[in-house]
């Protein structure tokens, strides 16, 4: 295959992937790797490094617009962004002492997961009542915009949520992905933060994630231009487009549909990591 | 509309939020722009050529730092333009987190100043290649 015709195949791939990932909420980096690997026969170190490059690109198109819409909660973002670089680091570093075969596998576990939480009914459940003390001495309540007006929420549970997002930063770092699931699940579940505060401020963080990890992967090659263009020009359009139709389409069927593309290849590369062929 | 201030803890930060948005956004489409121009030179000079990356070889070794990048980059390489793209990617998020750090000074809320110097470290200590 010619260089011109496998960057058109990369980039229209990415455009595709992009525009499902933002219409759905499950990011675009989650197809693109399998997308790369079982579908063009590429290296999967070279399919994580152009992924972590898209997921900066759409993270942080993304955030722009979220953050002046004033879901996003910069403190709690910040605090946890501790957690998630940390993690980030030790997962670039771990990526480099262990075989692709289990890089794979971890990916496809993670993708599967993620593809059967889709499932699960999405809900707005109202933020903690009442805060903890180590919630309000880190100032992390905050109001989010309802209605015309604002609605105060409280958090909750910050050890261990804290906790789950050096693994979440862990994972984006190891697998080059955003790893938005488990960023939301900390949050959402862990921390009672309300779902749209949740979702856009996992959204913030996970550019700076990713760029903690970035430099180490830049630096072990594993980000070629040849292969990282075509894929954070594609996503990036992609995900421009997707959010754009975000308010109009009915995205619920689209979203199952999606999920179920997500679990087949999930098991896919399971197989093919066990199978040693990745 | 207006965030409710004084008795809420953690607000305040709408004219910090605005700011961060702005820069995000510029940095993405700056990003974005000096990739696609690296990589229509990289489609004219190389787009015939046969690709294999089905074995892992890596970038080339100019291609792997920062310093090796901006000079391929001065040099008009393809390759060179497109990774200096993507280190203004990269240090959109950085820059985010470093303007933070302003805007929590200014409020003098000095344990997020605290917090914040703690991320950029980390992101430092990434960004230069440290590896154990």
């Amino acid at each position: 295959m010619s260089y011109v015709v496998l960057a058109s195949f990369l980039c229209a791939g990415s455009i595709v992937a992009g525009f499902l990932g933002a219409l759905t909420g499950l990011g675009g980096g989650v197809v693109i790797i399998p997308l790369m690997t079982l579908a063009l026969g590429i290296d999967i170190r070279y399919a994580i490094g152009a992924s972590l490059i898209s997921v900066i690109a759409t993270s942080s198109g993304a955030a722009a617009a979220y953050v002046r819409e004033g879901f996003t909660n910069i403190r709690i973002g910040m605090f946890l962004e501790v957690a998630t670089t940390l993690g980030a680091v030790a997962g670039a570093v771990i990526a480099g002492h262990v075989s692709t075969a289990v890089i794979a596998v971890i990916f496809g576990l993670v993708l599967f997961s993620s593809g059967l939480q889709t499932f699960r009914a999405t809900h707005d459940i109202a933020g903690a009542a009442v805060s903890s003390p180590a919630a309000v001495r880190l100032r992390l309540p905050g109001h989010y915009p309802e209605g015309g007006g604002w609605q105060a929420y409280g958090v909750t549970g910050v050890g261990p949520g804290f906790a789950l997002m050096v693994v979440a930063g862990g994972l984006s770092g190891l697998l080059g992905i955003g790893s938005g699931a488990v960023k939301v699940l900390a949050m959402d579940r862990i921390m009672r933060i309300p779902f749209k505060v949740s979702t856009t401020t996992s959204n913030f963080m996970i550019g700076v994630t990713a760029a903690a990890s970035a430099g180490i992967y830049v630096g072990r090659g594993y980000v070629v231009p040849e292969l990282a263009m075509p894929v954070m020009l594609g996503v990036l359009g992609g995900s421009l487009l997707g959010s754009r139709v975000l308010v109009v389409a009915h995205s619920r069927i689209l979203r199952r549909v999606f999920a179920w593309v997500i679990i087949i290849l999930a098991l896919e590369m399971i197989y093919n990591g066990l199978a040693g062929k990745l | 509309m207006t965030k409710p201030g004084g008795t809420a803890p953690g607000d305040g930060d709408e004219a910090l939020e605005v700011m961060l948005g702005r820069l995000l956004q510029a940095g993405v489409l700056v990003a974005a722009a000096v990739v696609a121009a690296g990589g229509l030179y990289l489609l004219l000079a190389r787009g015939g050529a046969k690709s294999a990356y089905a074995t892992f070889v890596g970038a080339e070794a100019p291609l792997r730092s920062v310093g090796g990048i901006l000079s391929e980059a001065f040099a008009l390489r393809a390759g060179g333009i497109v990774q200096t793209g993507l280190l203004i990617l990269i240090a959109t998020p950085v820059l985010r987190v470093a303007f933070s750090l302003f805007g929590f000074a200014r409020q003098r809320d000095w344990l997020y100043v605290l917090l914040t110097l703690i991320v950029l470290t980390v992101l430092t200590a990434g960004l230069s290649g440290w590896q154990p």
